[in-house]
């Protein structure tokens, strides 16, 4: 089965709540999302973003949208007035979970 | 029908899209909403030291320079732009409405009662406790360092100014969908158990929330292509009395209202998609139905919600101690590789000083900064630049003065083909850490009042 990288398939925008990263995954045609769904569990977005995200991974499944939203416990340095980050606040995680690979 | 428009995601948005989506188009109600988390303890500390401020001074001014079409379109306007102070700012509202020549034509409302900074011993004294939601902890741990504590208040105290005739009302802390909430439920007559209705109100209310990320702003699906991002509207939500809403934009504006771009809205900050709480509701995002009804034009039905909980959520500020950030720009050939190596001279140096952090973080601008260094592999030998930058946080603000003073002689001591910012050494900032918590609403009363300009 051939290995594609997320971005070719799916769209994301992230965000925060305290130190808690929220990025949420859309398939960007319909016939995506099975593949989405399987492959992209919580265990693998955690060990994806291992070295950001201190915590726990948390999925929820929105097939109404063709979207995953995913929940990072600890991933921004104490949230974003404290992080000492770029990226305080997770705004460019979206992206950073695109690079994950998965089968289609 | 009603027309509501979202002109402001935060505090520090464009300063134009509120008159754009006044002059733009018809619309019947203008939303602001001024207030992240962040901007309360500034306000907060701006009240401190003078009675007058605390709270966003960019509304008056917009009230100012929009009043014509305010009152010649008879929009109404709501914002949370009252911060810590909303009273001060409505008088400030019909100073700015007196100034364009427009005294004595309309009515402001205000709503009160989610500040209870005043309160917070009271309450802790009668065994409300206001444990932290992540932690568990209790509120005593950090009581002597907080700076600020707000009730997110919900869309009935909107509705009730707008009922007694407000043309616009000045909030503090709301949740952000109740700025849009509101409205519909004077316009429409939704009552508090009208969950569905609700719900879809709440949900209409967080696609327009953060402006421009509903109208192709910050998306990721042909941003290559996406239409005078110079010139972009702002969203608008038409709602209509059965929960059914359509998110559009003024015609000739610039972006682009798509599924794709609302949906990324729809999954942005939502935390679990089928219990999105609110004050008045809890919305279940996975019932959203939605699709393209024309160009520029995505329309939204179905939309479920549930009974609200018995607590409201507190956003508590504190002071977390200091930090302060600095940056080097090392420039080709090894860019990267130079930067490493000042890195690794300044934590050497602060060692020998003896300098205490809880925390030091090193990143590499044009390298690794966005996503770490291991999603971001090895960088190329041949950047033509990298920039490190440092951040240190403790609780001592000395031991931050003194880092500020350890990155400008890197420049003459350090790796060569350097530069770093003008201006002068970083600036030491108090940290504003967050403590969310919940009260029973049966200890939290909003206020609302309604004077003539």
């Amino acid at each position: 089965m051939p290995r594609v990288q997320l971005r070719q398939i799916a769209h994301a925008r992230s965000g925060d709540k305290g130190d808690c990263a929220n990025i949420g995954l859309i398939a960007l045609r319909p016939e995506h999302y099975p593949a989405l769904a399987e492959q992209v569990t919580a265990e693998r977005v955690k060990e994806h973003m291992r070295e950001l995200c201190r915590g726990r991974v948390e999925r929820f499944e929105l097939p109404n949208l063709q979207a995953l939203n995913f929940l990072l416990y600890e991933a921004l340095d104490g949230g974003g007035t404290v992080s000492l980050r770029t990226d305080a606040q997770g705004k460019t995680l979206s992206a950073a979970l695109l690079r994950m690979e998965i089968e289609i | 029908m009603i027309r509501i428009a979202n002109a402001q995601g935060f505090w520090g948005d464009s300063l134009e899209a509120p008159l754009e989506q006044l002059r733009g188009g018809p619309i019947d109600y203008l939303t602001l909403d001024y207030l992240a988390e962040v901007t309360m303890s500034i306000l907060q500390k701006q009240y401190a030291r003078d009675p007058r401020a605390g709270y966003a001074r960019d509304f008056p001014q917009m009230i100012e320079r929009g009043a014509k079409e305010i009152v010649e379109r008879n929009v109404k306007v709501v914002a949370n732009a009252g911060g810590v102070n909303p009273e001060t700012c409505g008088e400030a509202v019909a100073a700015a409405l007196n100034r364009a020549g427009f005294a004595g034509r309309m009515k402001i409302g205000v709503v009160t009662g989610d500040n209870i900074l005043n309160r917070l011993d009271d309450l802790l004294a009668r065994g409300i406790e206001l444990r932290n939601m992540d932690t568990g902890e209790a509120l005593e741990t950090v009581r002597s360092r907080v700076r600020s504590a707000n009730v997110y208040l919900g869309a009935f105290p909107i509705a009730e100014a707008l009922d007694r005739g407000a043309q616009i009302v000045v909030t503090g802390r709301c949740s952000d969908v109740a700025l849009s909430l509101g409205p519909s439920i004077h316009e429409f007559g939704w009552k508090r158990d009208d969950w569905d209705l609700l719900a879809a109100g709440v949900v209409g209310g967080h696609v327009i929330e953060c402006g421009a990320q509903a109208t192709g702003g910050n998306c990721q699906v042909d941003w290559e292509t996406m239409p005078d991002l110079a010139g972009i509207g702002y969203p608008i939500l038409e709602a209509e009395p059965d929960g059914r809403f359509a998110i559009t934009k003024h015609p000739g504006t610039g972006g682009r209202v798509t599924v794709a771009g609302v949906t990324e809205q729809l999954v942005y900050e939502i935390g679990d998609p089928r219990a999105y709480i609110t004050p008045d509701v809890i919305a279940d995002f996975t019932t959203i139905q939605l699709q393209q009804a024309g160009q520029d034009r995505v329309q939204f039905w179905g939309i479920q919600g549930r009974r609200s909980t018995d607590f409201y959520k507190v956003s508590i500020s504190y002071s977390g101690g200091f930090k302060a950030s600095g940056t080097m720009t090392y420039g080709w050939p090894d860019a990267y590789k130079k930067a490493k190596m000042a890195d690794q001279i300044l934590r050497t140096r602060l060692e020998r000083l003896g300098l205490k952090f809880e925390a030091i973080h090193s990143e590499y601008v044009g390298a690794n900064a966005c996503h770490g260094d291991f999603l971001s592999g090895e960088p190329p030998r041949d950047l033509a630049e990298v920039t490190l930058r440092i951040g240190v946080r403790g609780s001592d603000p000395v031991a931050i003065e003194r880092f500020t003073r350890e990155l400008a002689p890197l420049a003459l001591n350090g790796p060569p083909v350097v530069t770093y910012p003008s201006g002068g050494k970083p600036k030491v900032e108090e940290v504003v850490a967050y403590w969310p918590a919940l009260i029973p609403k049966t200890e939290v009363g909003a206020a609302v009042t309604v004077r003539e300009a």
